[in-house]
């Protein structure tokens, strides 16, 4: 198991230094011009000098290794003196953000806790509701739970997030006046009133998220439970006198949730790509915000670091899956 | 039968045993067993009347209906679907406008059309160009083992790219030269198709392939190969049709994909121009006013989501009649 997820863990770095690679290459045919916005009054040799300081001025091969040298080489370095507060990196040129000219890493530790908060809160919301949904309806197959749980699960994988998004607002900020229809960022939670504001706040977003990871969890939890609910090992259960609820609770619960927990750990990465489209309906200003503002800002850097963090992230979890996998299901082996 | 037979004619008792006047019941094709599995599912049913409905409305709609859906008449506009005079006789409403006008006079219901139109029409390209890639990419990848474990690596390689955002940042980037060359609707078009597909073939290729991994090695598959049959005759007559269940139900889930990511890129403002009307654009621009005006909001997203239900309770229940294991219970 070791040498396996050495070994992946191995073919992952060229993995991701071709993805990183093909963004970079991509982003160079972008039409933007991060000089676009600066007055026509400013001489064409001043222009040319602040576009070298942006780092435009070397071929894109130059520039894609000056990237990544400042991404694995310095930016660990700022968080190790950040972290025990030595000085490694006075003076580093470190990955700059075009739109404000600060690091592109400070700006995405600013937004990470909002993105965290509402869409991690979202899929723990998701997880606890889809697991027991899940082991009910596969246990009472074709009962009244079951179909209707079947037809929320496919309400909830078709209807669009950016519908139910305004769907709600209408409905609980318009209508009803019980929550907040914009999520206020800089609300600080420091005692019980304000800790029920931050609440009310969240309800929406984690509830339009929640819905669609549900629908996903629920249908992998039941098909996996009616899987294992028809095996010997479950008869043999029986046979032994073993009530039905340690059966269903302690045997075959465990045994659906191999692939579940898989499943779960592939989704993590979603957690902190954030969710575009609902931090867009809610104005949470999180990670998927902050991308998509850069790319409509044309700031390449940012959308650069982003775009690879959310690969890297994704890469990651893929072998946390495998190997999850590996573990808990003796029956798997790689070798 | 009689029993007083000499040893002789035995043989020939027995073969005509066997030939029995007519069999017991008439023969069944695999078809239409799929189709009686198909009917008891009443969510896929309904799921196929509707997908059957809302394609015919798009398509005839405009011979039916025909009102220009560009047209600005903003002496009309902020008309309120029929529906309202019902509870609020004071609400501007006509039976020349059934589903309102906008905020530019535009008639809703032609809008609704040509914007379904729109959404089916990206949604069915990008379909089937996944399938097509998909489907050659698994069939590669299954067939000839020295092309298995590079073709599979790149599937895994596009599975491990951040789809939605590198769907952005695609079309934010492509959109200038395509525009150019194919004129505004038709260079969006091409880019969101084509972006749609590149960022969806992955799961129907790593189906197809485990499938042809295992049909590959049948008898059937031997008996073609040793009287000399090509290998491109043998992965069209014998290998194609043997993995089309699982292509068809991930061609349902395919499209209510594309057709939520068209919406979801029109939605963020990437999609068509600002003068093409698809279900997501106008679910997107009648955002800001949603408390005055909620039908501009509940009618797109309601055609986005029942169609998408639609096609998914589709594929359930294609996958259930297809799967021969789940059939005839």
């Amino acid at each position: 198991m070791l040498s396996y997820a050495t070994r992946r863990l191995v073919l992952s770095i060229p993995t991701l230094l071709f993805i990183s690679f093909v963004i970079f290459m991509l982003l160079q045919l972008a039409p933007g011009d991060p000089m676009a916005q600066v007055p026509l009054t400013v001489p064409a040799e001043v222009k040319e000098k602040m576009r070298q300081a942006l780092g435009l001025g070397e071929p894109p091969l130059v520039q894609y290794w000056k990237w990544l040298v400042q991404v694995f080489w310095t930016e660990p370095k700022v968080f190790i003196d950040w972290a025990f507060g030595t000085n490694m990196t006075e003076g580093a040129q470190r990955v700059i953000s075009w739109q404000t000219r600060s690091p592109v890493m400070d700006i995405i530790i600013q937004r990470i806790p909002q993105t965290l908060w509402v869409v991690g809160t979202a899929y723990v919301v998701a997880i606890l509701i889809a697991i027991p949904v899940g082991v009910y309806s596969a246990y009472r197959q074709y009962s009244v739970f079951d179909q209707a749980g079947t037809f929320v699960t496919m309400i909830g994988f078709s209807i669009p997030p950016f519908f139910t998004g305004p769907l709600l607002i209408v409905i609980f900020s318009v209508q009803l006046g019980w929550f907040p229809s914009i999520y206020d960022t800089t609300h600080v939670v420091n005692d019980w009133a304000s800790f029920k504001v931050q609440l009310s706040q969240m309800i929406m977003p984690v509830m339009v998220l929640a819905l669609q990871i549900t629908a996903q969890l629920s249908r992998y939890m039941r098909a996996s439970m009616l899987d294992n609910l028809n095996q010997d090992y479950v008869r043999t259960a029986r046979a032994k006198g073993l009530s039905e609820a340690i059966v269903v609770n302690v045997h075959v619960v465990r045994n659906s949730l191999i692939p579940v927990v898989t499943v779960i750990a592939l989704g993590v990465p979603a957690i902190f790509g954030g969710a575009i489209i609902t931090e867009q309906v809610f104005k949470v200003n999180g990670i998927g915000q902050l991308l998509i503002t850069a790319l409509f800002a044309n700031d390449l850097p940012m959308v650069m670091t982003l775009t690879f963090i959310f690969a890297v992230l994704i890469v990651l979890f893929n072998l946390v899956a495998d190997i999850l996998y590996g573990l808990l299901d003796p029956r798997i082996r790689y070798d | 039968m009689t029993d007083n037979t000499t040893p002789a004619d035995e043989p020939l008792q027995a073969i005509q045993a066997l030939q029995d006047k007519e069999p017991s019941k008439p023969p069944r094709s695999r078809a239409k067993d799929v189709w009686d599995q198909f009917r008891k599912h009443k969510g896929a049913m309904f799921g196929l009347g509707f997908l059957i409905f809302i394609t015919l409305a798009v398509l005839i709609g405009p011979w039916l209906y025909q009102v220009d859906p560009q047209k600005i008449d903003i002496r009309n506009k902020d008309f309120r679907p029929i529906y309202v005079a019902l509870w609020d006789s004071d609400a501007r409403t006509g039976w020349n406008k059934p589903f309102g006008s906008d905020q530019l006079g535009r008639d809703q219901l032609a809008q609704m059309i040509a914007g379904g139109r729109a959404s089916m029409a990206v949604g069915w390209a990008a379909m089937i160009l996944s399938l097509v890639i998909g489907t050659a990419v698994g069939v590669a990848a299954g067939f000839f083992k020295r092309l298995d474990g590079f073709l599979m690596r790149m599937t895994d390689l596009f599975l491990s790219l951040p789809i939605l955002p590198l769907l952005l940042l695609a079309v934010t980037l492509f959109r200038q030269p395509l525009r150019a060359n194919f004129g505004p609707e038709g260079g969006m078009f091409i880019l969101i198709v084509t972006m749609i597909a590149i960022t969806s073939w992955m799961p129907t290729a790593r189906i197809v392939r485990g499938d042809i991994l295992a049909i590959k090695e049948r008898e059937f598959v031997l008996a073609a190969r040793s009287i000399g049959t090509t290998q491109f005759k043998i992965i069209r007559r014998h290998l194609l049709p043997n993995v089309l269940s699982p292509i068809m139900v991930s061609a349902a889930l395919g499209l209510a994909t594309a057709i939520i990511t068209e919406s979801a890129l029109s939605f963020l403002g990437v999609g068509f121009p600002s003068d093409f009307p698809t279900w997501g654009k106008m679910l997107a621009d009648a955002v800001v006013r949603m408390e005055e005006f909620p039908e501009r909001v509940l009618l797109p997203g309601i055609a986005i989501s029942l169609t998408v239900l639609s096609v998914n309770y589709l594929g359930d229940g294609l996958r259930d009649a297809l799967d021969p294991r789940i059939r005839g219970r």
